[in-house]
């Protein structure tokens, strides 16, 4: 697709200036700070980020799932114009699966060990009205388009009599069954082995192509992001550094931390290396973030302006944007 | 695919334990509910001149220090034994579930005052907390049940609160929360039937303990009114004439040997099979 049709197409996920913290003994760490985000109706968008960055908060905050002790201090979702943060109790129910739902990481914990997975599924359809039998003739027929042999029968085995992989594929088919407007794939293959994650990409691609919903796929490798993803947006430490088509952020990237992940992912040595490359430093404290720019005290091209002044989001290229004082220096 | 060998069921008659533990259960249960066609005896007949009798063809366990048959009176035991074990831990099992769900799932506070609750009962001896209750209620088998239910339920809340915390916060939870499941669907569909199998297994490692502590309140003369043919009082009767016959306290001792080994045996089979972590491959 080209930039003038994509941006005329809706978004079916809309997230601005999302801030959203926790209250902890420590004090109350932010754990995202004005997080903006948007899918288009369609699209596959990556989310990207180390450990801690706010992936997973992101999610909650999302499909409004989270933890007691979270509080949202600022910001909207929208989903395909409906605001997700203020609806009812009962509505955001009945949005859940049906209009968004999430593919979870590891497939051995995220179905109901005492569940048969014909109830399982017949349980997600619980509001539509129809009878079991054609419930089950729905959950088979889905099990069957992501590719577990003999579907009918799967429905009465229970997710211990299944592999990693075929469960994993039972979690996407339940994901999916409602034909969702937008999909969430928390890290959905990191508890696989190389040869799963392919087969996983692909079938997300296939189901993707099919019932034509829009997925947001949270993810910390590199590869898998520029393989499925038309857009990625780039995390750190609870903040969005950089948003941009997948080809141009890998190639080109803005902001300093993308190009340091990019640097450090272990896919791309040429050749043996006696210790992989990492960034040198740790994450700064949440609870008390620092003023100025985020990844300052990480980056090799940190100035006094860094220090001083927080960056706003800079369009880099029509469609990209970094969130640095010096994206230009980024990739000479 | 779901052939009868896989069902609980069909692994339980696989395993030899549970096939002996079922024996053992069926057996008592049946001699229980059939009572009175198998006594060959009226259990309250007096026969001073067969008294202290050992046992034989006619009286099958001998007989006790008023000439009555023991084996008659064991079966009617029988009956007392299994009425409160299956009420008392029917009852306790009920309210522990209910209020362990309610601490699981309730505000911190709530949770904080119920397990003050069952600590405090699960402190408090049990034959100490009898005496008390036998002293301030009228003598019969409502007190014992009474007894049983104050001692025992919170050993079941606690069980189901642990497991009730740490399913609430478990990933399959979340991803049904994420479909869109209400709180209602989530207890009763998914967070009750991973309780169940913890739930069932303690129920049927506590049904002896119970009946002990039926017997043990007979014997020390606060459970079953005197002269009500209980386990405990033929115990108390084979204790009291230990010089005139050893058997009456044998007699006495042989039914309680078999009710705990049966349902401790059934209970450490269907952890075998309940608990995925210990279940061998199918």
């Amino acid at each position: 697709m080209t930039e003038a049709v994509l941006e005329t197409v809706p978004d079916a996920l809309s997230a601005h200036e999302l801030s959203v913290g926790y209250d902890t003994r420590q004090g109350r760490l932010q754990a995202l700070r004005d997080v903006s985000l948007d899918v288009r109706a369609g699209e596959i968008v990556g989310v990207v980020g180390e450990s801690g960055c706010g992936k997973s908060t992101l999610i909650s905050t999302l499909m409004r799932l989270l933890p007691e002790n979270a509080h949202v201090a600022d910001g909207c979702v929208e989903l395909d114009g409906e605001d997700i943060l203020t609806a009812s109790p009962r509505r955001l129910r009945a949005m859940r699966g049906r209009e968004m739902s999430v593919v979870f990481q590891d497939p051995m914990t995220s179905l109901n060990p005492v569940l048969t997975i014909g109830r399982q599924m017949r349980d997600i359809q619980y509001r539509e009205g129809i009878s079991k039998a054609e419930k089950d003739r729905r959950a088979a027929h889905m099990l069957g388009r992501v590719g577990l042999p003999d579907p009918e029968a799967k429905l009465r085995t229970y997710p211990h009599e299944l592999s990693g992989g075929m469960r994993q594929r039972v979690a996407i088919a339940m994901a999916t069954l409602m034909h969702p407007k937008l999909l969430i794939a928390d890290e959905p293959t990191t508890a696989l082995d190389a040869t799963l994650e392919v087969q996983i990409i692909a079938l997300l691609q296939e189901i993707q192509a099919e019932i034509g919903c829009a997925i947001l796929f949270i993810s910390h490798h590199l590869g898998v992001i520029a393989e499925l993803c038309d857009r990625v947006v780039v995390m750190y430490a609870g903040e969005t550094v950089e948003e941009g088509p997948v080809a141009d952020i890998f190639e080109h990237p803005a902001h300093p931390y993308t190009a340091k992940l990019i640097e450090c992912d272990p896919g791309r040595l040429k050749q043996r290396a006696e210790t992989l490359p990492s960034i040198p430093g740790s994450l700064p404290d949440l609870t008390d973030p620092p003023p100025g720019c985020i990844f300052r005290d990480r980056c090799d091209l940190a100035t006094d302006l860094c220090a001083r002044q927080r960056p706003s989001r800079r369009a880099v290229t029509p469609g990209r944007w970094s969130a640095c004082h010096h994206a230009e220096k980024v990739s000479p | 695919m779901t052939a009868f060998k896989y069902t609980l069921a069909g692994r339980l008659m696989a395993d030899p334990l549970a096939v002996m533990a079922l024996l053992i259960i069926a057996t008592l249960v049946g001699m229980a509910v059939f009572a009175d066609l198998i006594a060959q005896h009226d259990p309250d007949a007096m026969n001073i001149a067969d008294r202290f009798a050992a046992p034989s063809a006619e009286y099958w366990l001998g007989t006790d220090n008023l000439g009555r048959d023991t084996f008659s009176r064991l079966l009617q035991g029988g009956r007392i034994a299994l009425t409160v074990g299956l009420t008392a831990v029917g009852i306790a099992g009920t309210i522990g579930l209910v209020l362990g769900m309610v601490a699981g799932f309730g505000p911190r506070w709530l949770d904080n005052a119920l397990l003050f609750i069952f600590d405090t009962l699960r402190a408090y001896p049990t034959i100490i907390l009898a005496l008390a209750l036998a002293a301030l209620m009228p003598r019969g088998l409502i007190t014992v049940i009474v007894v049983v239910v104050l001692t025992s339920f919170s050993e079941y809340g606690r069980v189901v609160r642990t497991q009730t915390l740490s399913l609430k916060h478990s990933e399959f939870i979340l991803a049904e929360r994420a479909m869109g499941a209400s709180f209602g669907r989530i207890v009763f569909h998914h967070i009750l039937p991973n309780v169940l199998g913890p739930f069932f297994i303690l129920a049927a490692m506590n049904l002896p303990v119970v009946i002990t502590i039926e017997a043990g309140m007979s014997f020390l003369g606060v459970g079953v009114p005197p002269g009500t043919p209980s386990w405990g009082t033929t115990l108390k009767d084979g204790f009291d004439h230990i010089r005139q016959t050893p058997w009456l306290i044998v007699a006495g001792g042989l039914p309680l040997i078999l009710v705990t080994l049966g349902f401790t045996f059934l209970g450490e089979a269907l952890r075998d099979q309940l608990d995925p972590k210990l279940r061998k491959s199918r």
